[in-house]
């Protein structure tokens, strides 16, 4: 391939299989850049569409279980049928309502929680030394790429009522009666935190590693305090990793569905969670694609904010 | 900016750590757990590694898992790139922000979304052109390249800006033309991302539970769905068994890439060193 491109064009006139490696050369931006988009177009961009025609049918008992949109009568004329019904019954079925206000509340809880324990801990490994550093960013990160299932399952065998930390508390004599954790909003809000974490420290350790010490060196000679240095030199300068992380843990958490399942039992209600049994167990499609359209519109602010950042992020380094 | 960690974030860091490792300390020791209660200790024992062995329906959904990962690892290298190097080096051009949506917008999407989407579009596809007429390897390997080229896309892309192009333009002011420089000089620099890149997509599809249970059809199971149906009922000592394995075999695959990485980073750190002692 690489002697093909030096040869001089009177010479790979020639065969058909040359011709066809001169097209490459010379069109090769434009096929790199094809393939990859109309992967996407296909098959990430379209499914949303249909998706969302979906959520404007109702249901049928026929395979797969909708009515279509677009049929063709007796006479030749298109009739279009659009059921605004599954989004009215979202609307005005509070347990839907209710689902969304609690997964947000769940969400935003966690990444709270997710910010005030990993920013800390993303600075500490900043300031550790030149050996230690590497060592603790592969901690952080060795989690992150273990399987997201086994993470949330280690978790119930912690918070069971016959798990390590209620034998541990009996055994210390510390209570009598196991504590109830596990399949409560306590365990779902564990899970997230422990999943998510790493999303967040990497984002804000990126911002770090590049905050230049000068700065907080020079606050210190003119007088101010540690604290002060923080919040008026530090803090807003890692304010791109701290929106960063948290986009990365709030748009994927409010959506979760694992978690609730495995460490929330019935008892915690996440859209997520009802989504999925809304189309695996009940079978009903159209509601099933209204709840999932509900969902992106909540979260497309937050998607694009999310965008925004990755694209300066990229042109900055 | 190093060595002086004030006591608060060392605390901080350890206890982090703590809660990092803790959990998973715990399911590796479990694992060698005699008793079929999970948390009630019995001695130390092989017994579920060997019955995790003697279980066809574990074996069949490894193999199918795997298979599906490596493919969806070498689609999705090949696209990420494709798709980093047109983000990163050819400018401008139309389309660019709607390209550039789509290839962050997998990062964060919730999975139900991105799963059922995918459903939907699988089905409609067979009522028109009547593929897939069933759905198992093939969609869900589809499913596993359209989100894991995105990670990819984004780990190229920064390492194309990390490199710099130097070389690049070098290549071309001695006469190589711009396809040459890609083949000869782009893609060899490339490699260290390339190998991570893959490692990426792989775990990413092994570890993919909700989106595979969208695509899939009946008899396909991943290892990962099959995980899921069993510990819906609760603690089981055979999947502890089962995930000390990939927690061992995922660690080395990471170490493995973090040296990759570690390497090329001193390399170029020792090449613009050079750089500037000649400049000097």
């Amino acid at each position: 391939m690489t002697d093909v491109s030096n040869k001089p064009p009177s010479v790979s006139q020639g065969s058909f299989g040359s011709q066809m490696m001169r097209r490459i050369q010379s069109h090769w931006r434009q096929i790199i850049t094809v393939i990859p988009f109309f992967w996407l177009l296909f098959f990430f961009l379209a499914p949303f569409f249909i998706v969302a025609k979906i959520s404007l049918a109702e249901l049928a008992i026929a395979s797969p279980p909708f009515t279509k949109l677009v049929e063709w009568t007796d006479s030749g004329i298109v009739t279009i049928r659009l059921v605004f019904d599954n989004f009215v019954y979202i609307w005005e079925d509070s347990l839907y309502f209710d689902t969304y206000v609690n997964s947000l509340k769940i969400s935003v809880t966690s990444t709270i929680l997710c910010l005030l324990f990993g920013y800390p801990i993303a600075y500490a490994i900043v300031r550790s030394g030149p050996v230690a550093k590497p060592l603790l960013l592969f901690a952080i990160i060795l989690p992150f790429w273990t399987s997201f299932l086994l993470r949330v399952y280690s978790w119930m065998g912690l918070l069971a009522d016959q798990g390590t930390i209620n034998n541990l508390l009996i055994a210390l004599g510390i209570i009598d009666e196991p504590i109830r954790m596990l399949y409560t909003e306590f365990a779902v809000y564990i899970g997230i935190v422990y999943t998510y974490m790493p999303f967040m420290i990497l984002p804000l350790y990126a911002t770090m590693e590049k905050l230049d010490n000068s700065l907080n060196e020079a606050a210190a000679d003119l007088g101010s305090r540690p604290t002060n240095t923080f919040f008026r030199i530090t803090l807003p300068l890692t304010m791109p990793g701290i929106i960063a992380g948290s986009l990365l843990v709030f748009i994927p958490a409010t959506g979760e569905y694992v978690i609730p399942d495995l460490l929330g039992g019935g008892n915690v209600q996440m859209i997520g969670r009802v989504l999925f049994n809304e189309f695996s167990r009940n079978s009903d499609w159209p509601v099933a694609a209204a709840v999932a359209i509900v969902l992106l519109f909540i979260l497309v602010l937050p998607i694009m904010v999310f965008q925004y950042f990755q694209g300066k992020a990229s042109e900055e380094r | 900016m190093y060595g002086n960690r004030s006591r608060f974030l060392t605390i901080m860091l350890t206890l982090g750590l703590a809660f990092f490792y803790i959990p998973m300390i715990l399911l590796v020791i479990y694992s060698f757990n005699h008793s079929k209660l999970v948390p009630v200790w019995g001695g130390w024992s092989l017994r579920w590694y060997s019955e995790l062995f003697q279980s066809p329906e574990v074996w069949q959904a490894v193999s199918l898992s795997l298979q599906i990962a490596v493919v969806n690892a070498t689609f999705a290298t090949a696209l990420g790139t494709l798709a980093g190097l047109a983000m990163v080096r050819f400018g401008r051009f139309r389309g660019r922000t709607l390209f550039g949506g789509m290839l962050v917008a997998p990062l964060v999407m919730p999975e139900v979304i991105t799963g059922l989407s995918l459903l939907v579009f699988f089905i409609s596809l067979n009522q028109l052109i009547g593929w897939p007429a069933e759905r198992g390897f093939a969609t869900i390997t589809i499913a596993h390249i359209t989100f894991s080229m995105a990670y990819v896309a984004v780990t190229i892309q920064a390492r194309l800006t990390g490199m710099g192009q130097t070389l690049e333009e070098a290549a071309a002011d001695l006469g190589a033309k711009p396809f040459k420089v890609l083949t000869a000089i782009t893609i060899p620099q490339l490699t260290p991302a390339l190998i991570s890149g893959w490692l990426l997509a792989f775990t990413l599809s092994l570890d993919d539970l909700v989106i595979a249970s969208f695509v899939t059809g009946p008899g396909a199971n991943t290892l990962p769905i099959l995980i899921f149906s069993r510990i819906r009922l609760g603690l089981r000592p055979d999947i502890n068994a089962l995930a000390t394995i990939m927690i061992l075999v995922i660690a080395i695959c990471v170490a493995i890439a973090a040296i990759v990485m570690f390497r090329q980073q001193r390399a170029d750190m020792l090449d613009r060193q050079m750089a500037e002692r000649e400049e000097g």
